[in-house]
């Protein structure tokens, strides 16, 4: 989101505070977000993509709404409305390709309506079978769900990437010697994905509520969030929806100071660290090395001002629009362990893993046949959650060797907390409370978590091995 | 407790005209700050505040780069900010220098080299002792536009700086009138290249078109919030010379200069015969040696790529006809001669292959083999009586 997209929906929204009830409130947030997908989605060398990967994310959002909907609540007016609203805003976009340029809502000039409307024609068959095949929506969701992971690992898989795009530009009469992995820009997919396979891994366990589908749809792509979280419970999303009422002047301006803040953090703080934040060509030209300090302890900083900022600007949109997103950080860098570093970074994403991976993971293995101590178990959980939470950033070993930091750092961590608990009453409890033992353990956290971004930022494991090595006086 | 206090410890109802009223209020104080700025100006002042030569060592060349992410650089117009980041500010001079400033072009600025490879800093390696025991600091002012006229701006400044002797590279296409101002770098220097023109009374147009003059508008924060965030930049970008010592991207492959030319006899829409002494900024040069007042000025007419390739009987290379550039060392020579310049002719001094991607810019050896002329020319100079 730029500062003009931030400024427009704070506008538009608290426009809607002083003027729209409760129901409009609610329709207008939903086509606001719907709007919204293609206006954020940037432009693509792939042709007119920057009007299907929008269209696409809708597209996805509906076939999940349709699978996982409850078939005995039947559908609604409103349900129908809202389904044939999201089916014509595209064809009302590919109308402004006759429009001057510049005038279009989407990054490149649309594709044509025709091309439009055949696409879409086909959704509506496969809607229609999929009604059809209501008795085994229980296998489409899972059907569902590989689609979505394996559209994710396309994504974040450069080879891949880059073979797709080159397939892509085949189709679209493009040169296939340009094809790059940058090409499938795909806004906000990372958390589309994750809040689409929260929904129907729920329905296959059969915790998912029924929610409207302008509610589900605004859901997965209310506008705040779609570009950077946070990751919300369709079911809270959905009852603060129906629940929502006009903020109070008094929350109208805690969202507001909210957006300040964020605007402040991201576009000042954040942007004025990342000329100085760790990256590869900084690192390669870097001589000394307390100066290879400070460029990750910039990285660190920048990439908290960041994502927090942006944060910050999704949770005070949300609040001036009535809508209270879940919070994502808790002054991270302040805390004392790594396990409360992670209960306060990124918190939602963290609670999505611990939900779907980590906590179903641990169950199984207590349950499973092979007996396995406790350690063990949570060693093989923390491993395959943080390695998991590594990849969902991108499929690399970087990625997959910053989860694994994470891991080992969670697992020392426990055992250090089970080891001391074992001795409480032999350690005076002054120990644990004293400023010092505070003041170690938060630099000793920062550090490590600090360290971990190495990894984190680097393109090459090599680069980032040297980088380690380097700033503890090792090889040039 | 106050209003906001109370607001902020959530004792207090707020209503929405409490909110207009902030609004209001937040407005009219933003406006006012603007109002305020723009009527002290604090631009000038801003400029000369640097970390650099506190935090971070001074630069060794003014800063200059198109893509900051890669050269830790970045071109700025602000000449007090500048001087603020380079390490001629880092200290007053102390009785044991003898402080040398070298101006000119992109190949005093060292254009394709290091900044511990440029021109002076290879004479500053030469140690070379003064008779009277001082040790010779030369300072690299080079900036990288073509005009005499953006060099004189600089030489200027660098007065300020009390230099002992001033190393004026030049060279014929820095000189020609018409292109005196299109340098970016003087169009929005609009103020003190006035100063100049007026000062010296430099035939130039002190109303060109292209000057981005002051008005209150642009000198509101809003005005200048590109200005701000490039001083912003600057301070930053401290980090990262100080941790690398890199201040420009040198790329592994560039295009070389032109070794085969096209048989074209133009020099800036001059043919032979057109061009005259009046159509070239000699005035500009001794404005040069009147600004420099009692401090020795020596001109050196740069070394020039001398091409053996095709059409090489009408051009010396890309930037000369042949008949131009005799033209121009003619009158330069003879210009020095009238006015009683130090001068020095080295416009051969340099093997051909020691040119990198343009005429006038030099690899390594050949900055090294330019800084021994520049030595002997200095050495020379002060054994004069």
């Amino acid at each position: 989101m730029t500062l003009i997209h931030i400024l427009i929906f704070t506008l538009l929204v608290s426009a809607l505070v002083l003027t729209a009830s409760q129901r409009w409130r609610r329709w207008s947030l939903f086509i606001i977000s719907l709007v919204s997908v293609y206006w954020l989605q940037p432009a693509v060398s792939l042709r007119q993509f920057s009007f299907w990967f929008p269209t696409a994310s809708i597209g996805l959002t509906v076939i999940a709404w349709l699978v996982t909907r409850h078939r005995e609540r039947g559908l609604s007016r409103e349900d129908l409305t809202a389904l044939l609203f999201t089916a014509l805003l595209p064809l009302l976009l590919s109308l402004s390709r006759f429009l001057p340029e510049g005038w279009q809502l989407t990054a490149s000039r649309p594709p044509s309506i025709y091309l439009v409307v055949i696409v879409g024609s086909i959704l509506v068959i496969l809607g229609f079978v999929g009604e059809w095949l209501a008795k085994w929506s229980r296998l489409m969701s899972v059907l569902l769900g590989v689609v979505v992971i394996g559209v994710f690992i396309v994504l974040k898989i450069e080879t891949l990437s880059v073979w797709t795009s080159s397939l892509l530009r085949g189709v679209t009469g493009q040169s296939r010697n340009l094809a790059a992995s940058t090409d499938l820009y795909w806004l906000g997919f990372s958390y589309i994905a994750l809040r689409l396979l929260h929904v129907l891994r729920d329905y296959q366990s059969g915790r998912l509520p029924a929610v409207s589908f302008l509610d589900f749809l605004t859901f997965v792509l209310f506008f705040p969030a779609i570009t950077a979280g946070p990751i919300d419970r369709v079911e809270k999303f959905s009852s603060k929806m129906q629940n929502a009422v006009a903020p109070t002047a008094s929350e109208y301006l805690t969202g507001a100071r909210r957006i300040v803040l964020g605007v402040f953090q991201k576009f000042v703080l954040a942007d004025g660290l990342a000329i100085i934040a760790l990256n590869s060509t900084n690192v390669a030209m870097t001589r000394s090395v307390p100066w290879l300090w400070v460029l990750v302890f910039a990285f660190s900083l920048r990439l908290y001002f960041d994502f927090s900022g942006y944060t910050d600007v999704a949770v005070g949109i949300g609040q001036i629009s009535g809508i209270q997103l879940p919070e994502n950080f808790d002054r991270p860098y302040f805390k004392t362990n790594i396990g409360t570093f992670w209960n306060s970074w990124h918190m939602t994403l963290a609670n999505w893993f611990r939900a779907y991976v980590f906590n179903p993971l641990t169950r199984a293995l207590r349950k499973g046949r092979l007996k396995m101590n406790s350690a063990l178990i949570i060693l093989i959980g923390q491993l395959v959650t943080m390695t998991l939470i590594g990849l969902w950033h991108g499929v690399t070993w970087n990625f997959v060797l910053w989860g694994l930091w994470h891991a080992v750092g969670l697992f020392i961590h426990n055992r250090w907390a089970v080891f001391l608990n074992a001795r409480r009453d032999r350690i005076p409890s002054a120990f644990y409370t004293s400023k010092a033992m505070r003041a170690v353990s938060l630099v000793l956290t920062f550090n490590f978590v600090a360290l971990g971004w190495v990894w984190f930022a680097l393109p090459s494991v090599q680069m980032s091995w040297e980088t380690l090595i380097r700033m503890f006086g090792g090889i040039r | 407790m106050t209003e906001t206090q109370r607001v902020e410890k959530g004792v207090m109802n707020i209503s929405w005209g409490f909110i207009w009223r902030v609004l209001l209020k937040a407005f009219v104080l933003f406006a006012a700050i603007n109002i305020v700025y723009a009527l002290f100006n604090p631009l000038p002042v801003l400029g000369r505040l640097s970390f650099y030569n506190v935090l971070f060592p001074g630069r060794l060349r003014l800063p200059y780069g198109d893509d900051p992410d890669r050269s830790f650089n970045i071109t700025l117009s602000h000449l007090d900010a500048m001087f603020a980041a380079h390490e001629i500010q880092s200290t007053e001079k102390s009785e044991e220098e003898f402080r040398i400033l070298v101006i000119g072009d992109s190949s005093v600025w060292g254009f394709l080299l290091e900044p511990t490879q440029t021109l002076s800093a290879q004479i500053n390696q030469s140690e070379i002792i003064t008779e009277d025991g001082r040790t010779v600091r030369a300072y690299n002012l080079g900036y990288p536009t073509m005009s005499v006229t953006k060099d004189l701006l600089i030489l200027e400044r660098g007065l300020l700086n009390h230099p002992d002797l001033i190393i004026w590279l030049v060279t014929l296409e820095s000189l020609p009138k018409v292109s005196q101002l299109d340098s970016p770098f003087l169009q929005l220097n609009p103020d003190r290249t006035r100063e100049l023109i007026t000062r010296y009374a430099l035939d130039l147009d002190p109303e060109d078109e292209r000057f981005e003059n002051s008005t209150f508008w642009n000198r509101t924060i809003i005005g200048q919030r590109r200005e701000l965030a490039q001083l912003f930049k600057l301070q930053m970008l401290g980090v990262l010379w100080s941790g690398s010592g890199v201040d420009h991207e040198i790329p592994e492959t560039y295009n070389e200069r032109l070794e085969d030319l096209p048989a074209d006899l133009d020099f800036h829409n001059f043919m032979p015969g057109d061009l005259n002494t009046n159509e070239l900024a000699f005035d500009m040069l001794e404005a040069g040696v009147q600004a420099a007042g009692d401090i020795p000025v020596v001109f050196i007419n740069e070394p020039v790529f001398i091409s053996e390739g095709e059409n090489s009987d009408i051009r010396y290379n890309f930037y000369y006809p042949r008949w131009a550039y005799d033209f121009y060392r003619q009158e330069l020579q003879s210009q020095a001669a009238g006015r009683g310049w130090d001068y020095a002719d080295l416009w051969d001094a340099m093997p051909s292959t020691e040119f990198t991607d343009s005429a006038i810019h030099y690899t390594p050896l050949g900055s090294r083999i330019l800084a021994q002329d520049i030595i002997g020319v200095i050495k020379e100079f002060l054994q004069e009586p």
